[in-house]
């Protein structure tokens, strides 16, 4: 059997002396979206950096393609993958436009600046999310959800295979959200992309996820199809939450119901 | 929209280019010896050897190019700086760039009695080198690499230790002082024509890697982690970008001494106009930087008439007024 | 990463420390030099005794000496703790912004143009000195603060007309040292290195008073500054009056680093690196205000023993050294550092 693209073996993160996770293994489905979601300080985003190669592993190793991650050129990697980390930060007066031309860097050489290719990427992307006619507006004057679409139509733009993506729906409201994951699963299907995506909204992302993952301390609790993964014991015991587990009455995907939250004391 | 800030930029340009020719014709025609338009372009285009066209020729034509380049290379240079610190407050001199080439000449006067101008400007390039070889090396020490905050600090903490040393001789020896109170204040007149020889390849290969830093520095500027993500080589375009820095400032400086205010202010006059985007806030912070110097340079020629001002005096009389101004009346950009 | 509590436990710890090397320092400065003085002498002439001549020594030279370099050190700490709070900026110290560059312009106007050689002697030199330099501080600040207000004052423009104003004030000054006689110049060059040679109680008292009175309500405002971090609309949020609290206590951090300037010298480096020190030192976020005020006085004070004592005979001053004690110091913090300071 083919093996995935994406993967991670006995994987050692931390930052300064503290450790965040402790030997993880991890393969990531291709063709398909997963969702990486786990409680509050589990190492999701820390697991998705290190996926990206954004940060070094103390021990073990993430493989692209077979190779060590950290050891490609980084241009080659950023032509594959693309990771769009949690609140990332513009200079001011920097256009939709301009940022999303950003994503073609790893396209261009100092012989090579810009093509018609560029040009039909970033079109392309800022019609996907939507962008096309804010594309000339200031990134600082636009709301918090038209700015997150904007960093989407940049990772877009640089046109990668696999898509890491830390909260992608962050800022948005529901509406917005619904239109991010649509986004996210059209990336799927219509063009066959591979998308890790980080995210805290447990129904949205069985909903919208081929198959979750789910953190604890640092390690994968459980993973699989969100109608095996998602249930009232994993609940109980990952997140601390005393829930009931019924069927979406749109999606027929799990829908989580909070009871209350569980206390400690019997 | 995005078309009309490429034209609104691209027509900058253009202005700039008339300024700058106009500014160096004013500084070739203007002195204590008031030269016709007509007779400049005579001594430029056809020189017969006439007392006007030795004075075009000899003097007034060195000073402008030096004003032109020194200009140009501090704005360069303040725009590398205040991109890879992302701090407003960031100038050439930053990394230790200035203080470097100072210790290295004063110490030259103090220790070694050098007094030629001609091997000043090898002592500053070298001072220059050294001091931000060691500031590059000392921030990437710590476990983060070199980060805009330890590049900041380390090159402050080390302009500073400098300073003080080039404080102590020169307050201990009476001749350094001579010297160097006419360094410090940074001119462009009454220096050797060689100069330029001596200094231009410095500069060449500065402005060089400048413009092949831009690309990389506006991915920096996105933040380290998404310009990582996007292919960018953080430590290879930190490393041109200092090393860019370092020959601009490092030629500058020995040519014409570290005239203030220029690499500070400039990259946000230009900001204002280009934006955020390093591929033309880098020309364009050249281009400002060479009209500003020639044009102080020639006021200064006309406010003592028929002495002369120093430029970095006159650029503080007429440039921070203007830089304040539009502080006030606009909204810079941010870094 | 440190929990809360060995935090706090370093955060008191290290103005603990740095008051004891204060302490010591302090004791060295009084007792070495020209004329040897025993700790025996010491008790003696601070209980009323000791001959004519050590009298003189003890209480009119070296004690307001060491008593002066404590003040401004610790001012200039304040201030530049306070300064980099305010705009949000490691860099922003009042040598920065242009206070400090305007105390010493107005300072070296007065040598350059009343020195000894040049026309009008002794006193405007002597009384002038001071008040020249704390007017060329004060005035510069106000102007800064006018010249970046419009309907408020934003840390950002701020730091814009701070640095614009300081290139104005470094090159007027480095303009009138080309000016005057090479020996003003050499004077001129003392000064704004910064010096504590031959200064006495009335040198000291300005100082004093700015720090007594002005380092309180540095303290008091200080709790705001932990939320003049955030940006304007958190703070507002927390309930801080920022247009105010930006005001009053960039006042306060004026006032006091042209107080040390009209002292001792711009004393460079002592405002930019002890609150970064201090903040290194304790792992805290933002320059804490006491331990900034220590660590600068104690840097002040052992730089001028350092200048006083190193180089035999020859006295070199003390804003040399500064520099030489504190940046390598400054270095070596940077390079072990492994959480990320802000500010």
């Amino acid at each position: 059997m083919k093996r995935p693209r994406l993967r991670a073996e006995s994987l050692h993160v931390g930052y300064g002396e503290t450790p965040v996770i402790e030997g993880l293994d991890l393969e990531v489905l291709d063709d398909a979206v997963t969702a990486v979601i786990g409680p509050n300080g589990s190492g999701k985003s820390t697991l998705l950096r290190a996926m990206g190669r954004l940060l070094a592993p103390r021990r073990g190793q993430v493989l692209l393609d077979g190779k060590r991650i950290d050891r490609m050129p980084t241009r080659e990697v950023a032509t594959l993958l693309g990771v769009l980390p949690q609140t990332p930060r513009a200079p001011d007066g920097l256009t939709v436009a301009e940022l999303v031309a950003h994503g073609r860097h790893p396209h261009q050489a100092w012989y090579r600046r810009w093509s018609t290719d560029d040009d039909e990427s970033v079109a392309a992307a800022l019609r996907m999310t939507g962008m096309t006619d804010l594309a000339g507006r200031v990134l600082d004057q636009l709301s918090g959800g038209q700015r997150q679409r904007a960093w989407i139509s940049m990772a877009l733009a640089q046109g990668t295979e696999l898509l890491l993506l830390d909260e992608p729906t962050t800022y948005l409201d529901l509406a917005h959200q619904v239109e991010v994951l649509e986004l996210v699963r059209r990336l799927r299907t219509d063009l066959g992309r591979t998308v890790v995506m980080v995210l805290h909204d447990l129904n949205l992302a069985a909903r919208y996820a081929d198959r979750m993952v789910v953190l604890g301390d640092g390690s994968v609790v459980a993973q699989g199809a969100p109608h095996e993964v998602l249930t009232e014991d994993l609940l109980r015991e990952v997140f601390d939450l005393e829930a009931r587990v019924i069927s979406d009455p749109v999606a027929g995907t799990p829908l989580v119901v909070p009871v209350s939250p569980r206390t400690r004391a019997h | 929209m995005l078309a009309v800030r490429h034209r609104r930029r691209v027509a900058g340009l253009v202005v700039l280019l008339g300024c700058a020719a106009a500014a160096c014709l004013a500084s070739i025609a203007i002195g204590s010896k008031p030269i016709p338009v007509g007779a400049v372009w005579h001594g430029l285009v056809s020189p017969t050897g006439s007392e006007d066209d030795l004075i075009v020729r000899s003097l007034r034509v060195p000073r402008t190019e030096l004003a032109v380049l020194a200009g140009a290379a501090l704005g360069i240079a303040g725009s590398l700086s205040q991109g890879h610190t992302r701090n407003p407050l960031a100038d050439p001199g930053l990394l230790g760039v200035s203080s470097g080439a100072a210790l290295a000449v004063v110490t030259g006067i103090f220790a070694f009695g050098v007094t030629s101008t001609y091997d000043h400007v090898w002592l500053a390039c070298l001072g220059a080198i050294v001091a931000t070889v060691g500031v590059f090396l000392l921030s990437s020490a710590g476990r983060t690499g070199p980060t805009p905050l330890t590049l900041a600090l380390a090159g402050a903490a080390a302009a500073a230790l400098m300073q003080g040393l080039v404080s102590a001789m020169v307050v201990a020896d009476q001749q350094s002082m001579e010297i160097y109170r006419f360094w410090r204040i940074g001119a462009v007149s009454g220096r050797d024509p060689t100069v330029i020889a001596q200094v231009l390849p410095f500069l060449l290969v500065g402005a060089a890697l400048a413009m092949a830093n831009t690309a990389g520095l506006n991915a920096l500027s996105l933040g380290e982690d998404v310009a990582r993500s996007i292919g960018g080589h953080v430590l290879r375009a930190r490393l041109i970008g200092v090393a860019a820095i370092t020959l601009l400032t490092g030629g500058a400086v020995a040519a014409c001494g570290p005239i203030g205010f220029v690499g500070l202010v400039v990259p946000h006059l230009a900001r204002f106009v280009t934006g955020p985007d390093h591929r033309w806030l880098v020309p364009y912070a050249g281009l400002i930087g060479a009209v500003l110097v020639v044009a102080a340079d020639t006021v200064g020629r006309l406010l003592a008439w028929p002495g002369e001002l120093q430029v970095g005096i006159v650029l503080a009389m007429i440039g921070v007024p203007v830089f304040i101004a539009i502080v006030r009346r606009t909204r810079l950009a941010q870094l | 990463m440190n929990g809360p509590r060995p935090a706090r436990l370093r955060s008191a710890a290290v103005p603990a420390i740095a008051v004891g090397g204060l302490a010591i320092v302090a004791a060295l400065s009084v007792r070495i030099g020209d004329l040897p003085t025993s700790v025996g002498d010491i008790l003696r002439v601070l209980s009323g005794g000791g001959d004519e001549t050590q009298r003189y020594v003890l209480l009119a030279l070296r004690l307001p000496r060491v008593l002066i370099g404590a003040f401004a050190g610790a001012a200039f700490g304040v201030s530049g703790a306070l300064t980099q709070s305010i705009a949000r900026n490691p860099l922003a110290s009042p040598d920065v912004l242009g206070v400090t560059p305007g105390a010493a312009a107005g300072a070296v106007g007065v040598i350059v143009g009343a020195g000894e050689y040049g026309g009008v002697a002794g006193p405007a030199s002597t009384v002038g000195l001071p008040l020249a330099a704390l007017a060329g501080g004060l005035l510069t600040a106000a102007a800064i603060y006018l010249l970046a207000w419009r309907r408020g004052v934003d840390g950002y423009r701020l730091v814009l007309v701070g640095i614009g104003v300081q290139a104005f004030m470094m090159n007027l000054t480095y303009w009138l040292l080309t000016v005057g006689d090479v020996a003003d110049a050499g004077r001129a060059m003392v000064w704004i290195t910064g010096s504590l040679d031959g200064r006495g109680w009335t040198d000291a008292v300005p100082v004093a008073v700015a720090l007594c009175v002005l380092l309180p309500l540095a303290v008091i405002g200080g709790s705001a500054l932990g939320v003049l971090q955030f940006d304007e609309d958190t703070a507002r949020n927390l309930g801080v009056r920022i247009q105010l609290c930006r005001a009053a206590l960039f006042l306060v951090a004026v006032a006091l680093a042209a107080a040390a300037t009209s002292a001792v010298g711009p004393v460079s480096f002592v405002a930019l690196a002890t609150p970064q020190i201090a903040l290194r030192l304790a792992g805290v976020a933002r320059p804490p205000l006491i331990g900034s005020a220590v660590l600068g006085a104690l840097l002040v004070t052992s730089s001028d023993l350092f200048a006083r004592v190193a180089f035999g005979g020859v006295e070199v001053p003390a804003g040399v050294i500064t520099a030489v004690l504190g940046a390598p110091y400054l270095m070596f913090l940077i390079t072990r550092q492994r959480r990320k300071a802000h500010v």
